[in-house]
């Protein structure tokens, strides 16, 4: 396997990872060996991980400390169960002790393990607070979405809550996924298998022209690594502030302009349209360095 | 019971100010010589990126008012029924997960800034509705008549493929994926129900004095059996 060309979107969480860090630095915490396994699957007759799904350890990348969560989209969606998510939480937890250069959470997940789910939905709000209290301690959170389970429910919000996001086109990043839309609301208000329609609501090329995601890259392990070493460059000469009023009264305004200015909008064309794309309806088409040559200011 | 009717309870008929207008709520009350902010949903609100700006707005609001005018910041008492997030295209478009997550970032920011922060679940607190600001106060409680929830057992059942009666069966010995405040409470995740003779307004002062900004729920959710893994992998993790 040539690991340069190697997709982002296909790998496992484990080669996401060792691809992503520096050659050999990586260590685990809680690794398989521990067993710490769900219970509460066990109880309803679920398979179990190991790992319950999530990798959680310390590297370096590009020389600078880090701590780094991926989590396993193959295993029951990357969902969110109490082990699950308490390993990110503790991680979150050494950050403010350790205090890397970047904590890079590698998501992919649909949000809640609904066979945990009251546990689930407690650790994502646990998840959160953690965020927001190391991003107020200065140490910036950054989220990579590239996985066949995108960044949805919970961890949909997670990933706005950090500094930084990295998507390749293939991630998909929201709420509620169009399935879920689809079932309550019915085919005619979101067709959830109409592949390009659901990547112009939820895609990476979509949240780039949005301003959503902060960065858009191939769909390659080398090009997410890039991304994060540079912007750990970046914050190690520009620091990370934590919000304060002004700036989010700034967000504030700029998600009320949002909301009016696309009061009516239904389809990424219009937001691509708005971001001064020549021909929105070629943006699929784009090579993503055609995109983001192309993409003035964020929408 | 309308939720004019809880401000009644709690602060005394004179003692609220608070303007409902559709289904977001704000304003102000009294409790004893304490002055209070109050933030919150009504209805059973679906919440939309519209009213997730109104809820944000409301706290940045209280944040600036306190920061210059008041000696010390007042608390802020959120107040969550909340049938869920809003489900829709649009709402999903313009990125509704990013709406929360500034409303989650203002909540944060009061915290900071020294407002003691309360949720009470009022109605109902499901899912994405609930994450977006009610789970993120200091100290949660609920309603006697609260019902908080993922997901309706039903529903559960067709995505996890497992059998409802199955499921049913497991909601009696396990808090863990079944609807209900009292499961919640086993697992830290609310810390204190309010019974219906209690009185709310002594239950409130004394939570507003329980209130502490660090996040103590895996720890509660341990000391009461509800949440045995929680608090001791997240440890296993910090200290390897």
């Amino acid at each position: 396997m040539n690991g340069r060309r190697i997709s982002y979107f296909e790998a496992s969480a484990r080669m996401r990872l060792s691809g992503l860090v520096d050659a050999g630095s990586f260590s685990e915490f809680c690794p398989p060996e521990m067993r710490q396994t769900s219970p509460h699957l066990a109880q309803l007759g679920a398979p179990q991980a190991f790992d319950d799904g999530v990798v959680v350890g310390r590297a370096s990348l590009a020389g600078h400390a880090v701590l780094i969560a991926a989590q396993e989209g193959r295993f029951i969606g990357g969902s969110v169960g109490e082990v699950h998510g308490a390993k990110i939480c503790g991680l979150l937890d050494k950050a403010m002790v350790e205090r890397p250069a970047a904590v890079l959470l590698l998501v992919d997940s649909g949000g809640v393990r609904l066979h945990e789910a009251n546990a689930g939905l407690i650790a994502i709000s646990e998840i959160m607070r953690a965020v927001l209290q190391v991003q107020a301690a200065g140490i910036p959170v950054f989220a990579l979405v590239g996985g066949s389970c995108g960044a949805f429910g919970g961890m949909g919000i997670v990933t706005r809550l950090c500094a930084e996001v990295v998507m390749s086109e293939q991630g998909r990043l929201g709420l509620s996924g169009p399935e879920v839309i689809e079932t309550v609301k019915g085919v005619e208000e979101f067709d959830s298998r109409d592949r390009a329609l659901v990547w112009r609501i939820t895609g990476g090329k979509l949240r780039r022209a949005l301003g959503d995601a902060t960065r858009l890259v191939d769909d390659l392990i080398p090009a997410f690594r890039a991304a994060a070493a540079d912007l750990i460059e970046r914050y190690q000469t520009h620091p990370l502030t934590p919000a304060h009023l002004d700036t989010l009264l700034d967000e504030q305004a700029r998600l009320a302009a949002r909301s009016e200015r696309f009061a009516s909008a239904r389809d990424g064309l219009e937001i691509w349209q708005a971001a001064a794309f020549a021909d929105a309806s070629q943006v699929p088409e784009l090579t993503v360095e055609e995109f983001n040559l192309q993409l003035g200011e964020p929408a | 019971m309308s939720e004019h009717a809880v401000f009644d309870r709690l602060f005394g008929t004179a003692g609220h100010n608070v303007i409902s207008e559709g289904q977001f709520l704000h304003g102000s009350a009294q409790l004893g010589n304490e002055s209070i902010t109050v933030i919150g949903t009504r209805d059973h609100a679906a919440i939309d990126g519209p009213l997730a700006l109104r809820i944000a707005d409301a706290i940045l609001q209280a944040v600036s008012a306190d920061a210059t005018t008041h000696p010390a910041p007042r608390p802020i008492l959120f107040i969550a029924d909340t049938q869920g997030q809003a489900l829709s295209r649009h709402d999903e478009l313009l990125g509704l997960n990013g709406y929360f997550a500034h409303v989650a970032r203002c909540v944060d920011l009061a915290r900071r800034q020294g407002h003691r922060l309360l949720t009470l679940i009022h109605g109902e607190a499901v899912s994405g509705g609930f994450l977006a600001f009610g789970m993120l106060a200091d100290r949660i409680c609920a309603l006697p008549d609260a019902q908080v929830r993922v997901m309706d057992l039903r529903a559960m059942a067709r995505v996890t493929k497992i059998s409802f009666e199955r499921l049913e069966e497991l909601a009696d010995v396990s808090p863990v994926f079944a609807p209900g405040a009292e499961n919640y409470w086993r697992m830290g995740g609310i810390h204190e129900i309010w019974s219906a003779d209690d009185n709310w307004s002594e239950r409130l002062a004394a939570a507003l004095v329980s209130a502490t900004e660090t996040d103590d729920r895996a720890a509660i959710g341990l000391e009461r059996g509800g949440r045995q893994l929680a608090a001791p992998t997240a440890q296993l993790v910090a200290v390897a």
